[in-house]
């Protein structure tokens, strides 16, 4: 069983004109096999939290605590938050020219687990994730993300994390920009990593619509800053009536 | 008087193997606008107080029909590529007392690579003469091995036969503060092939100007060039490609990562295409991969072309950068920042070190790469540097 605890984070985004607050005290809890959809407007802040869990240099933790099993995640610096357990599906994820995918996936794996796969088995996980995904075998011997389609960059967000297999998810708008038959597939397998492994999973969410696939066990609203209400399922389809417009003061 | 170096097409630049035609250098010309000339300033003077020698790595011994001699300036091998077309290399010209000659004789072919070294003593500028000469279809690898500190003002030549093939590889890595000026200087007879390849690793000023002339029809040269350019070092390649004969090919592929803050790339590829060099085919292209801030990579092609009747030319010239972005993609993913620049520093060179085709230089050329890639992290990771290299500490 593996918690992530978020107790209070402030964070501020650094620019040229010095600190910017964002996260205005956060506190989250989210275990094994959970799922947490956080809904906000735009700029609220939800890949603010996304990053600094992550470890981004972009943002500075003002105060507050983040822990993995009691560790600090926050002294860690990112890659060790991998290994420690943590992934981010990024909203936008970054090209690496030059990088096959293969080649990352497989320089990834090795340091997640701390030794290289026997390369049967590893080429062999790699092409059923990959198919999983409906992602055609090609994908392998292309540089990172370069040219995918934005769906196409979802889909292999999502391939990482079932190869990878992390402790707790964080997928910032992995639905965004998938059509209705990949929305399905990437849902498949985040529920297929819910079953196996155990995954605890934070998902940041503008749609109902995943939350059918990906049932949540609780429902966030995420608000300058700050999460300022939290519900079951309901909550969401009552967000898509209401809108935020309650929350914003 | 001096010579007209103010001229702006390549193929009227003047050559000269006189000191005295090329004037002092300001830094404004157009062949040292990028250079640190300050630098330079011992090897301009031509006063040459230090030497350096040329030997043969490993056994010694040579195939038959295979020669290694040192020669006297008078021996007719020499000056026989094109002349030195800038003051460093008709300063190398001046300065060499005894020249050093690698010939390999008619119709014979060396299967394994012939080493050479070549090493600065002692203090002041040194300056030397290498000689490769192959003879009509004759085939050799030549690998030349360039270390040490010091200053040195050299020239190579090469001068291929008809039907003649040599893969030339000049690799250095040079202690801190080396100052290194070479001119490499290629004739290709008839259907002479000529793969060119140059790595450059360490010093602090490395020029290099590759000088190509297709002296006879259906020659190749293929030019590939590496460097990796750390904090306070200036790496400069000036190609020079003269099709001054019909149905040639060359193709330039140079690469430069750079790796520490203050590194300085240059790479200036100039192509002609003569107005007798009808069914040239020509591609040159320069790639740089910036790894930190504060890096900086001139990359300028030139492509002048006299005639229209011509298979192709075309030129590309492209820098990338390694930002902060990639960094942290491949870290959040578990990759440590050592190994995530290794990755991405092995893709941009891999196609080019492959193309070397000889797995022993591409084993070699990737461990130096890693090992100063390493070193160079480390330094990123130490505490005096700027905390945003650091990533998440
Ligand atoms: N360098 C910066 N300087 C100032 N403000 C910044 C900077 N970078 C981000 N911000 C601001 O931080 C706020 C939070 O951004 P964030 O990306 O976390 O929002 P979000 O909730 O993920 O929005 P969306 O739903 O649009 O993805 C935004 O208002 C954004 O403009
Ligand atoms: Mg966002």
């Amino acid at each position: 069983m593996t918690v992530l605890e978020i107790r209070d984070l402030h964070v501020s985004v650094e620019s040229d004109e010095g600190g910017t607050p964002i996260l205005r005290g956060v506190d989250l809890t989210v275990r094994s096999g959970e799922t947490h959809a956080i809904m906000g407007p735009n700029g609220s802040g939800k890949s603010t939290l996304a990053y600094s869990l992550a470890g981004h240099p972009k943002y500075r933790v003002t105060s507050g605590t983040a822990t993995l099993d009691g560790e600090d995640l926050l002294t860690m610096p990112v890659d060790g938050r991998a290994k420690a357990g943590l992934f981010l599906a990024m909203q936008y994820p970054v090209e690496v020219p030059g990088v096959t995918v293969s080649n990352f996936l497989r320089t990834a794996k090795t340091a997640i687990d701390g030794e290289a796969p026997p390369l049967r088995q590893w080429i062999k996980d790699m092409r059923q994730a990959m198919s999983n995904l409906r992602m055609d075998p090609t994908f392998a011997e292309r540089s990172v993300n370069e040219g995918f389609s934005g769906g196409e960059k979802k889909r292999h967000e999502i391939l990482q994390m079932e190869l990878l297999r992390p402790k707790i998810a964080i997928l910032d708008e992995t639905d965004s920009g998938l059509d209705v038959d990949a929305l399905r597939v990437v849902a498949e397998g985040v529920n297929r990593a819910k079953q196996t492994t155990g995954l605890g999973v934070m998902l940041i969410t503008h749609y109902t619509r995943v939350l059918q696939y990906i049932r949540p066990d609780q429902v966030h609203v995420f608000v300058g800053g700050r999460i300022v209400e939290q519900g079951g399922p309901e909550l969401a389809d009552r967000l898509e009536e209401e809108g935020y417009d309650r929350f914003v003061a | 008087m001096g010579l007209d170096q103010r001229v702006t097409s390549r193929g009227e630049r003047p050559t000269s193997f006189e000191l005295e035609d090329f004037g002092p250098v300001s830094g404004r010309e157009e062949e040292w606008r990028f250079t640190p000339v300050d630098r330079l300033a011992g090897v301009f003077a031509a006063e040459f107080s230090g030497t350096a020698a040329v030997t043969l790595a490993g056994t010694g011994s040579l195939p038959d029909g295979v020669k290694f001699e040192q020669v006297p300036r008078s021996d007719p091998r020499l000056g026989q590529a094109s002349g030195p077309s800038d003051r460093a290399a008709a300063a190398a010209w001046a300065g060499f007392g005894q020249a050093t000659v690698l010939s390999v004789g008619r119709g014979i072919s060396v299967e394994s690579p012939i080493e050479l070294e070549v090493r600065t003593q002692g203090d002041g500028v040194a300056a030397s003469h290498l000689a490769v000469w192959l003879e009509e279809n004759s085939a050799a690898t030549v690998i030349v091995d360039y270390g040490g500190g010091g200053e040195l003002a050299e020239t190579v030549e090469l001068y291929l036969g008809e039907g003649a093939r040599l893969r030339l590889l000049a690799v250095g890595e040079w202690a801190a503060g080396a100052v290194h000026a070479s001119s490499h200087r290629a004739r290709l007879a008839k259907d002479a092939s000529l793969v060119h390849s140059v790595a450059v690793f360490g010093g602090e000023l490395v020029r290099i100007t590759p000088d190509v002339t297709f002296a006879g029809p259906g020659g190749s040269a293929e030019l590939l060039g590496l460097a990796l350019t750390d904090s306070g070092e200036h790496h400069e390649s000036r190609l020079f490609v003269d099709h001054a004969a019909p149905r040639c090919t060359s193709r330039v592929t140079y690469k430069g990562a750079l790796q520490g803050a203050g590194a300085h790339s240059v790479w200036v590829g100039d192509v002609l295409i003569r107005a007798g060099a009808v069914g040239t085919d020509t591609y040159e292209q320069n790639r740089n991969l910036v790894l930190v801030r504060g890096a900086r990579a001139d990359s300028v092609p030139n492509l002048e072309i006299e005639t229209g009747e011509i298979l192709g030319a075309g030129h590309a010239s492209a820098t990338g950068r390694f930002d902060d972005e990639q960094v942290f993609y491949l870290c959040s993913r578990g990759i440590d920042l050592a190994t995530a620049r290794r990755l991405v520093v092995h893709a941009f060179f891999a196609e080019l070190v492959g193309r070397l085709n000889q797995p022993e230089i591409e084993a070699r050329l990737i461990a130096t790469v890693d090992r100063r890639l390493d070193a160079a992290t480390q330094s990123l990771l130490t505490p005096t540097q700027q905390p945003k290299e650091t990533l998440g500490r």
